[in-house]
């Protein structure tokens, strides 16, 4: 195997004692496209400006392209940033903007000038070279902050919620802008986001946290169909896994709860299904209805239903489901790959 | 319709007369009028018991020119300003940096370098008096530890004034600090993180990213300092009384003189008028020209 290109290695912070990250561990192979996600909180930030070395860790081994940075300065792990606020300087034009590192780093004018133009055309900035970012929209001022973090070709970038700060139609197209750009150069990235759409669509690898801790390592079909714990099956999905106590669905055994995807639920003819629920709301997407569903013992049961229904509340419905799509975790949360049989 | 437009449209423009009125009364009384006022008196000549006052035109400024105290005056005030207004600031913002770092004690810090600005004037160059006195005061005194001759800085031609000038520069930089200090927390953290992560030096982050974005404040502390440096005098009452030999003497210290000492009202309006004429030029270039360089966010 390859040695991956960043590489951490049991990082912790703490600030005054109290709980930063603990036991980060990741291997991130060259040209990645890894988002950070999870709650807020969750420590996925703090684990970005490790990497960055905005902070420092005080415990574990950062390296990168082989290299030990633990301790370097952020100037010296060749990389770049995009921050959730932009972190534009307001007082320069945008190829000002852009051409800052360049400039700090004494590149000659022509390349200087060639490698702006390069980056505003990539980014779809040309023409706007002489604005003060305070004359741009929300969207062109996020296309600054990547011009800026592409302009000087650094192996690895690292973004912390970039699309934040926009609207959700501009998300959606930006989102798809930063895939390809992040293909084309064959970038290795590292993207902090909260909003699972996001991790899931644009990126190779996942890492979900919650409470400094990394919950589940995986490419997004791997949360997806195999959550390594309750946490993860409860956080990613729209809407999330159901969880079934066990007492509820008995015939598994070493098994405490029992996870259920909505699109594995179907409505049973009365006196066929294995359980009985309460309709309690209805949630209509267009092409399907989200029926949820309450019976004492489960969280967030949920039935997906084609096109609009209207099913009144408090309405009794019996579901269906096979064996093969529950999910199966143990007193501690953790994933079972098998329950054990009998009891 | 039409004439529900009129009627909107006058009612917004008593609206906006009533608006600006009380500004303008205050400052047509106090300011406008005392002004002209002042102009035309500066055209007469000072009345006498044995002349009556008559319109001599303009040579109540001639005679100022050819007035030696006048010329050390406007000398005197152009070095006081030369030097407290670029020292002045300059300490502002050396101040206002180090106690916008991350710095123990923080707070107490903060409050010395603003206790100058917070005594008056009068106590203020009182405290600075005790400081200068020959043989009992604290300069003196550490002077004496290294074996130093005695030295009377207010009582000597060539020290008095820079012994004024110390004073203003320092009652003023912990005021101008307080609005740089305001200024650098207006400064998003996340500008230093960006700055770091492409390699600034702190040097550049400072050239290029801090003192920009502090130029509006610069440009206001300028105005500021500037006119302080004219209309500041309380000090000079309590240190020096302009001398010795006019050595310490500023402008405005020397129109009082000529008004309420030798009763000399003409002359004191005609020095009145060219400081406003100077500082109205002064003024307006700094706000055409400076202000077109300036960002303001």
């Amino acid at each position: 195997m390859t040695q991956p290109f960043v590489h951490v290695e049991d990082v912790a912070k703490r600030w005054n004692g109290q709980l930063g990250v603990e036991n980060i561990s990741l291997s991130i192979p060259e040209g990645a496209f890894v988002a950070l996600l999870g709650p807020s909180g969750c420590g996925k930030s703090t684990t970005l400006r490790l990497l960055s070395g905005l902070e420092l860790p005080d415990e574990g081994r950062i390296s990168i392209d082989g290299r030990d940075v633990t301790l370097a300065a952020p100037s010296e792990r060749n990389l770049s940033m995009v921050f959730q606020s932009y972190a534009l300087f307001p007082h320069l034009s945008v190829a000002e903007n852009v051409m800052f590192g360049l400039k700090v780093r004494k590149t000659p004018k022509a390349e200087r000038q060639k490698k702006l133009h390069r980056a505003l055309e990539i980014t779809g900035l040309l023409g706007y070279e002489n604005r003060k970012p305070g004359e741009l929209s929300g969207g062109q001022r996020q296309r600054v902050a990547l011009a800026r973090a592409i302009v000087a070709n650094q192996p690895l970038c690292l973004m912390d919620e970039p699309l934040s700060n926009l609207d959700a139609k501009l998300r959606a197209s930006v989102r798809k802008d930063i895939k390809k750009l992040q293909s084309d150069l064959g970038m290795t990235v590292v993207y902090v986001t909260h909003d699972q759409t996001e991790a899931m669509s644009m990126a190779d690898m996942v890492v979900l946290m919650k409470d400094g801790h990394i919950q589940q390592v995986g490419a997004p079909e791997d949360l997806y169909y195999k959550p390594a714990n309750t946490f993860v099956a409860e956080f990613v999905g729209a809407p999330p896994m159901a969880l079934i106590d066990s007492a509820a669905l008995p015939g598994f055994g070493g098994v405490e709860k029992i996870g259920l995807r909505a699109e594995n639920i179907h409505v049973a003819e009365t006196g066929q299904g294995r359980l009985s629920c309460q309709v309690s709301e209805c949630e209509f997407l267009g092409s399907e209805t989200f029926v949820g569903l309450s019976h004492p013992g489960t969280t967030g049961l949920t039935v997906s239903m084609p096109g609009l229904r209207n099913i009144p509340a408090g309405q009794q419905m019996e579901i269906g489901f096979s064996d093969a799509d529950l999910h199966f975790f143990d007193a501690n949360g953790q994933r079972l790959n098998q329950p054990q049989p009998g009891a | 319709m039409a004439e529900h437009v009129n009627i909107e449209r006058r009612r917004q423009a008593i609206y906006g007369w009533l608006l600006l009125s009380p500004a303008a009364i205050l400052l047509t009384t106090f300011a406008f009028y005392p002004s002209l006022a002042t102009f035309w008196d500066s055209l007469f000549s000072r009345e006498t018991r044995r002349r009556p006052s008559e319109f001599i035109g303009l040579e109540n400024y001639t005679d100022l020119f050819a007035d030696p105290t006048f010329l050390v005056v406007v000398k005197n005030n152009l070095i006081y300003a030369g030097v407290t207004i670029p020292v002045s600031i300059g300490i502002a913002l050396g101040m206002a940096l180090w106690a916008n770092s991350k710095i123990p004690a923080r707070g107490f810090v903060r409050t010395a370098y603003f206790t100058p600005t917070v005594l008056p004037m009068i106590a203020a160059a009182n405290l600075w008096l005790f400081f200068y006195t020959p043989g009992l005061g604290v300069l003196d005194q550490i002077g004496s530890l290294f074996g130093l001759p005695s030295v009377n800085w207010l009582g000597q031609p060539e020290t008095a004034l820079w012994a004024v000038i110390i004073v203003t520069i320092w009652k003023e930089a912990g005021f101008f600090m307080i609005f740089y200090l305001a200024a650098l927390q207006t400064i998003p953290e996340d500008l230093k993180e960006a700055a770091d992560i492409e390699g600034a030096s702190r040097w550049t982050y400072f050239r290029r990213i801090v003192l920009p974005l502090l130029m509006p404040t610069t440009l206001f502390i300028m105005v500021n300092a500037l006119i302080n440096s004219v209309k500041l005098i309380d000090h000079l009452f309590i240190l020096t009384k302009g001398g010795p030999n006019d050595a310490s003497k500023l402008i405005l210290y020397y129109i009082w003189e000529m008004a309420f000492a030798f009763f000399d009202a003409p002359h004191a309006a005609a020095m009145t008028i060219m400081v406003l004429l100077v500082l109205g030029i002064v003024a307006a270039v700094k706000f055409t020209i400076l202000d077109k360089r300036t960002h303001y966010q």
